[in-house]
């Protein structure tokens, strides 16, 4: 385990070392204080849209640091050749796979902590109130999904050489998943065989990132979510980061690194 | 003599990614073997397979057949490499780092202890005379700095094999000197040296023993006296040995 913390370790110093996590974070406080310091059409319930903006920003700006974090780091690895002395030491192929994703996971958890506490100031400011469970729901589901976009991410690094393909096109299956996901089943009904069935495969295949997008619980203060269904899409989270893990290991064991 | 290194019969394919291409040999069937506390010099002129050697006995790039050993043990296995350091050429370590943050996350990996951290890194870093910027990032060092914060991680578990290739390349006539004490410094030490280089005249005055490789196959192995042999240098029965012919001065 302690190789694999090492590794973890050197990605979340190079995360919080470089400019991009403060560049996007700044830019979240900053469109969300402007549009907080005015209140357009005098709408008291102003502060639900406030927060939806912020929330959404939030979101983007995750899936931005999660995808280009992860897709950089075993090409960069390779090809500053930093690859050839850490495998040359007793470390394994598996341990810097997952080394690498706990590294590119837990620096989300730490991005998303800053932003849901500066979201949660901004809330608070205007509601008068924390309703902490509500944000620790919320925010614990979006680090999970973040896990299946980081383990997604590793294994895309693996098969596309360059890391601005592999961006791209997580980038595609991310955006796509999360705005056509959820209709691919009824899309399926419409067509015919053997589409059909080429199109359900899809829908059961994909994992559902939809299911972790609870921002209308903070945004509404809607009820919290059971927590045995709280519980269960955790699980399913961690099915498919094992799954990609599993498959990048696999891709990765036999690769030449010269 | 314990064989500290040692290759039966390896042979190493490339498949080319074209169809109507050949496939490529690397190394065709090397035999070799390096003794405890040897400094060996590993020549070949560019292509020659020396880099492909050094990438199959550390577990980079798998053998199409045959095998390589460390310390007796199958090169495929993690615990075969916990007992080297290796310097790559040409690395761009992690820009992020210091050269204290680096030689400690390589220490990590070997398990080193903190105590065993806090005595080992400065003892390195005084070694390769980089005290004076172990706090400041890698980014802002030269190219002589660079290698020599790598050969400073290649020592960081005090290995009985050191596998280095082509550690003076890019550096000054300074530099070239320093990486040269150091391994007659690990040679007095003990220590077993695996190296590559161009430079022969370098090989000539630090190596015990040299071996020569040519389109993947082991041309010559001995001592350097006996390589030398009746030519006037190394340099000049390198030539010789890998076919080269100097045109006739008119």
């Amino acid at each position: 385990m302690k190789n694999i913390f090492a590794v973890a370790g050197i990605v979340i110093k190079e995360l919080y070392r470089r400019k991009d996590f403060y560049v996007l974070f700044i830019v979240t406080i900053l469109i969300c204080l402007v549009m907080a310091s005015v209140n357009i059409f005098n709408d008291a319930k102003i502060v639900r849209y406030l927060k939806e903006i912020c929330l959404l920003l939030v979101w983007l700006s995750s899936l931005v640091i999660a995808i280009t974090t992860t897709a950089r780091q075993i090409p960069a690895e390779r090809e500053n050749r930093t690859l050839l002395p850490l495998l040359a030491k007793p470390l394994t192929r598996p341990q810097l796979i997952i080394g690498k994703f706990l590294g590119c996971w837990l620096a989300c958890g730490l991005t998303l902590l800053c932003f849901y506490i500066f979201f949660g100031a901004l809330a608070a400011s205007r509601e008068h109130q924390w309703p902490l469970l509500n944000y620790f729901q919320a925010a614990t589901l979006h680090w999970f999904m973040l896990g299946i976009v980081v383990a997604m991410t590793l294994l895309g690094s693996l098969v596309f050489a360059a890391p601005s393909s592999n961006s791209t096109i997580l980038f595609v299956i991310v955006g796509g998943i999360l705005f056509v996901g959820r209709h691919l089943d009824q899309v399926a009904l419409t067509l015919h065989e053997p589409i059909r069935t080429i199109v359900y495969s899809i829908y059961f295949a994909i994992p559902h990132l939809e299911l972790f997008d609870v921002r209308d619980l903070v945004i509404h203060n809607w009820p919290l979510i059971p927590w045995l269904y709280f519980s269960l899409a955790l699980l399913y989270a961690l099915g498919y980061i094992a799954i990609f893990l599993t498959g990048a290991c696999l891709v990765f064991r036999r690769k030449a690194v010269n | 003599m314990t064989a500290i290194l040692r290759t039966e019969k390896l042979r190493v394919e490339y498949r080319s990614r074209e169809m109507r291409q050949a496939t490529k040999v690397a190394l065709a069937g090397l035999d070799l073997e390096v003794g405890a506390g040897e400094v060996f010099g590993f020549l070949g002129p560019n292509g020659a397979g020396k880099t492909t050697t050094m990438n199959v006995l550390l577990g980079f790039v798998p053998p199409t057949s045959g095998a390589a050993y460390l310390f007796g043990i199958d090169v495929r296995q993690p615990i075969a490499r916990q007992r080297i350091g290796y310097l790559p050429e040409l690395t761009y370590y992690y820009k992020f780092l210091t050269a204290e943050e680096l030689l400690r996350f390589y220490a990590k990996i070997f398990g080193l202890s903190r105590a065993e951290m806090d005595k080992r890194i400065p003892e390195l870093l005084k070694l390769v005379e980089l005290e004076h910027a172990a706090k400041r990032p890698i980014k802002s060092y030269s190219k002589g700095m660079q290698q020599r914060v790598g050969l400073a991680q290649a020592l960081i578990n005090n290995p009985d094999l050191l596998v280095l290739d082509e550690p003076t390349s890019g550096l000054d006539p300074l530099g070239r000197m320093k990486v040269r004490e150091i391994i007659q410094r690990l040679k007095n030490e003990g220590k077993t040296v695996f190296f590559s280089s161009h430079e022969l005249g370098e090989v000539q005055s630090v190596c015990d023993r040299v071996a020569i490789i040519h389109q993947g196959e082991l041309k010559a192995i001995g001592r350097v006296s006996d390589i030398v042999g009746k030519h006037a240098n190394l340099e000049e029965a390198f030539l010789e040995i890998i076919g080269y012919s100097t045109p006739a001065t008119p």
